[in-house]
């Protein structure tokens, strides 16, 4: 038999103005199982804490009722208040009746009567609750960073500084993302590597952090504290422990035709090659879809020169299981292709290019060593049209981004001020939109653009881009003028949208993290919790969460790394035992709860059980992991045999407040 | 009096507040110089409810249905359709639900294309 | 007592414990009216809800339920409101083959930050369940064979 106790609060006067505390603490003392109930002014103070674990010693209670507050207020505080009194804390229950009910109602009869309803209502489930006990597990303590650009880099360098180890994990040859792209940066204008490449050097140096450039995730199981992710190591072909870097073979290596990435196209380097000057790490790293040597097997240049002997033409992709306690996914983004925006001429014309491809042209470690020439002649460019929102902001018509890529308007306004101050006999055109500039300094720059650097910024959008006679004839609108306008552009310059980088999508289905419909990650509240994906211990750095600046970037890669270094300081996590809970004896090995589980938390195992005739049967039954389960219950709905259920929230209990409700 | 906005968003389907004001259909629309109400403004118009003003102008006969807006329009807005639209309407209101052929030139500009012509055959001459 | 007594239905109504149970304790914060027929009883989820829970409400006397949860692509784990509207829809479609009336069950989604939308929708459904009067209880034949 159940020996509850009822606790009514008046909470001041916010509940006893309208319910008649008293006569509620009498109603419910008569229910069944009740053997003790009162009121007091303040539960949640000292005294009122007291006068409950006193009763819990005192009458042997076996559960326990507060009538109170919302349990969003102060469940946690009476669960602990039980705890001390030696009372399982999940055998607490509270009737909300002051935010739902003294709060919400004037007549004190109907105030009463509902708050005693709500009362019966959280005996009945009391009556059913069971004593929970919050399981622990072990939390590996080393974090993997996925994507070595920028927001990897700080997110990796910011948990190796409080100690932890960190293995950063990069699909190109080399970390440093797009950042290691960019000339200057909006609104400081200072060059892009001068404050990169020394945080490449540190991590480069740093001993906590392993980084595992030309790698990519396999595979990820596990939960929170105990992740096991498998990393491809693919070949190089050059040993890493013997290159040194010198670069000797990216100069003899006769396959001299191989689109440079890294300038996007717009020059060529060898078949092996390091991608820029201050790549981390420093090696080597042979194109097998270009080297001879590996196509037809005849060649073998780079492996002559090389006076370390790091050439391996026979080297193979390896696979590594590693073990994390957390994993940040901070895979980044990519310009839109722009194949279906035909009007713009950029499949036709070399002098339409991206606002990534004119950073390298402006660059002086680009393919024309910061000289801005039109990639079709060579030529001096004196009139460039700038394009905004190309793809950005387009809703329906199937080419572009819903969103917008938020970016584009500061380094559109920092390409048409380098433009300006570098070469002023140009004639700069920006169409917009909108001019979004919300950010520490961004309006003053833009404006700067405008009013020091006179760059003719035109309400409107480009329209058609046809080239001819080597000009670009470019048709456009001016809104404000309200006309048509026809220029003679020598260049266009088309701010692409971003969008999530590629590798994205089948990483979230590895790690279980839910994304948006534009493939971005999704943060576990937009709010209070943007850098943490709403599957427990995987965490979010960087433009793969939403379309971000630097500064951002780099601001929430420390973030990240706060929330990473918060759970890799603990040495066990305790679990929320409110989890599923499967009666392996109805269990019928459906799957059909590890299909709607958002988690991965149902996985499936055999197990023996008692068969007639002293037989053994092996069974497959759903095995919950309390430890990744958040709890939701949707698995439980799903079960057909009704053998899932919710600890806490047990269908039984919640049946139970219906019933009592409904009396 | 009825309300022609409403009319043309039924007729249409198109939800013109959609509109985020770029100006792409009047940067690509080819009759833009034709026009005395542009791409762009058909839009504004019928967000506005001036709807009647745009059945009066010469512009919606001008327009030459190459649905080039159309295409554009990074929002589905669509504005050769609410001109489209804005067209019937007219001619609904002369009691008929197409325009015969012979009528055709006389509400058109003689410098404007065959390519009128032969849209609004295309979309009337039924 | 009065013998013209109103009729005064039984509202029960499940809410998700991150959107909606908020939304409702801010309605209170706010001192924002609705009628006290409404019992809130709290879930982790609406995805908790079984449907079952609807059938035995209106078993044991409820004239009107209600789910309210996070609007859809806000859920606290992701996808659970997607589940709880797709089973709703098939739940609709039982309890209109049961005879129960449409407008007895309801899915509402309030943020934690609707107050003033959960209580004027709690108003409106009361208001909605007492016009259409005291519900005829469902019967469970098990229990009438034994």
């Amino acid at each position: 038999m159940q020996r509850i106790g009822v606790f009514v609060c008046w909470c001041g006067s916010n509940i006893a103005a309208t319910v008649d505390v008293a006569r509620v603490a009498q109603t419910l003392a008569k229910e069944p199982g009740v053997v003790y109930a009162t009121d007091y002014q303040y539960m949640c103070s000292e005294a009122g804490q007291k006068l409950i674990a006193d009763a819990i010693r005192d009458y042997s209670l076996t559960g326990v009722v507060i009538c109170s507050c919302s349990p969003r207020m102060h469940e946690a505080t009476f669960r602990k208040t039980a705890a001390r009194a030696g009372l399982n804390p999940y055998l607490v229950e509270i009737a909300n009746i002051r935010e739902q009910c003294s709060w919400i109602h004037k007549n004190k009869e109907d105030a009463t009567e509902k708050a005693v309803i709500l009362g019966r209502a959280a005996i009945a489930k009391v009556h059913l609750n069971a004593p929970l006990t919050a399981g622990k597990s072990p939390v590996t303590k080393r974090a993997l960073v996925i994507g070595g650009g920028i927001a990897g880099i700080q997110t990796a360098l910011d948990i190796a500084d409080a100690g932890f180890e960190v293995d950063i994990v990069e699909k190109k040859p080399t970390i440093g993302g797009k950042m290691a792209q960019i000339d200057k940066t909006f609104p400081t204008l200072d060059c892009a590597a001068c404050i990169l490449t020394p945080k490449m050097v540190d991590v480069a140096q740093n001993e906590k952090i392993n980084v595992f450039a030309y790698s990519e995730v396999e595979k990820v199981q596990g939960f929170v504290g105990n992740f096991t992710v498998t990393i491809r190591h693919k070949a190089r072909y050059v040993d890493e422990t013997k290159c040194t870097g010198c670069g000797l073979c990216t100069e003899k290596c006769p396959q001299k035709k191989v689109p440079n990435e890294f300038n996007l196209g717009m020059d060529n380097r060898r078949a092996i090659y390091i991608p820029f000057a201050q790549a981390v790490p420093k090696l080597a790293t042979i194109d097998a879809d270009y080297c001879t040597m590996l196509k037809t097997g005849k060649c073998g240049v780079c492996s002559k020169v090389c006076s370390a002997g790091a050439i391996d033409y026979k080297q193979q992709d390896r696979l590594e299981e590693r073990q994390y306690g957390a994993i940040v996914a901070a895979t980044g983004f990519n310009p839109i292709s722009l194949d279906a925006y035909g009007e713009y001429a950029y499949n036709q014309s070399p002098d339409v290019v991206t606002s990534l491809e004119f950073e390298r042209l402006m660059n002086a470690a680009g393919p024309t060593g910061g000289t801005l020439l039109r990639p079709s002649d060579g030529k001096h460019p004196h009139t460039l049209v700038f394009v905004q929102c190309v793809g950005s902001r387009c809703d329906g018509d199937g080419r572009g981004k819903s969103y917008c890529s938020k970016i584009c308007c500061m380094y559109t306004a920092k390409h048409a001020m380098l433009c300006r101050e570098k070469y002023p006999d140009t004639e700069v055109y920006v169409f917009y939109i909108d001019v979004r500039t919300p950010g520490k300094g961004f309006d003053e720059f833009y404006r700067r653009a405008v009013e020091e650097y006179g760059v003719h910024y035109i309400k409107g959008q480009v329209g058609k881009v046809v080239p001819q006679d080597g000009v670009l004839k470019v048709q456009a609108s001016d809104l404000l003028e309200n006309r048509q306008l026809h220029i003679d552009a020598d260049m266009v310059i088309l701010a692409a949208a971003m969008e999530p980088d590629k590798s994205a999508r089948p990483l979230a289905t590895m790690l279980t993290a839910s994304m948006d419909t534009n493939d971005f990650f999704t943060e576990a509240h937009p709010k209070l919790r943007p850098v943490e994906s709403p599957t427990a211990g995987v965490f979010l750095s960087g433009a793969c969460q939403g379309p971000k600046d630097i500064p951002e970037t780099v601001a929430q890669a420390g973030a990240a790394a706060a929330k990473v270094i918060g759970l890799l300081a603990k040495d066990s996590l305790t679990c929320n035992p409110c989890v599923a809970k499967p009666d392996e004896l109805m269990c019928n090995g459906c799957s059909s709860c590890e299909k709607v589980c958002p988690y991965g938390a149902i996985t499936y195992v055999n197990k023996e059980f008692r068969g007639p005739n002293r037989t053994t049967l092996l069974r497959r039954v759903a095995s919950v992991n309390p430890a990744v389960c958040q709890g939701c219950g949707a698995c439980t709905v799903a079960c057909p045999s009704g053998a899932m259920d919710l600890q806490g929230f047990s269908n039984r209990q919640i049946m139970a407040e219906v019933d009592a409700i409904c009396k | 009096m009825r309300d022609y906005s409403e009319e043309i968003r039924r007729i249409t389907g198109i939800n013109p507040r959609k509109c985020m004001r770029c100006g792409k259909c009047s940067a690509v629309c080819p009759a833009y110089e034709e026009m005395e109400y542009h791409p762009h403004q058909f839009v504004a118009m019928i967000e506005r409810g001036a709807v009647e003003e745009l059945m009066a102008s010469r512009a919606i006969w001008n327009c030459l249905s190459c649905m080039a807006c159309l295409e554009r329009c990074p929002r589905s807005v669509e504005p050769s359709r609410l001109v489209e639209a804005a067209r019937l309407m007219v001619i609904r209101q002369a009691g008929k639900n197409h325009l015969l052929p012979d009528e055709i030139p006389g509400l058109l500009d003689e410098e404007l294309p065959q390519q009128a012509l032969v849209s609004a055959l295309r979309k009337y001459g039924k | 007592m009065q013998v013209n007594e109103k009729f005064e239905p039984t509202i029960v109504a499940f809410c998700c414990n991150w959107c909606s149970y908020a939304g409702a304790d801010l309605s209170g914060t706010n001192r924002l009216q609705y009628p006290a027929n409404v019992k809130i009883i709290r879930i982790p989820c609406s995805c908790r809800l079984n449907p079952m829970f609807i059938l035995r409400a209106f078993q044991r006397g409820a004239d009107g339920v209600i789910l309210c949860g996070c609007h859809p692509g806000d859920c606290h784990y992701t996808t659970g409101n997607y589940y709880a509207r797709r089973r709703m829809t098939l739940m609709f479609s039982l309890l209109d083959y049961l005879g129960i009336e449409r407008e007895r069950t309801r899915v509402e989604w309030v943020s934690a930050a609707e107050g003033a939308k959960f209580a004027a929708t709690m108003e409106e459904f009361t208001e909605t369940v007492r016009a259409l009067g005291e519900n005829r209880r469902l019967e469970d034949l098990r229990c009438k064979q034994m």
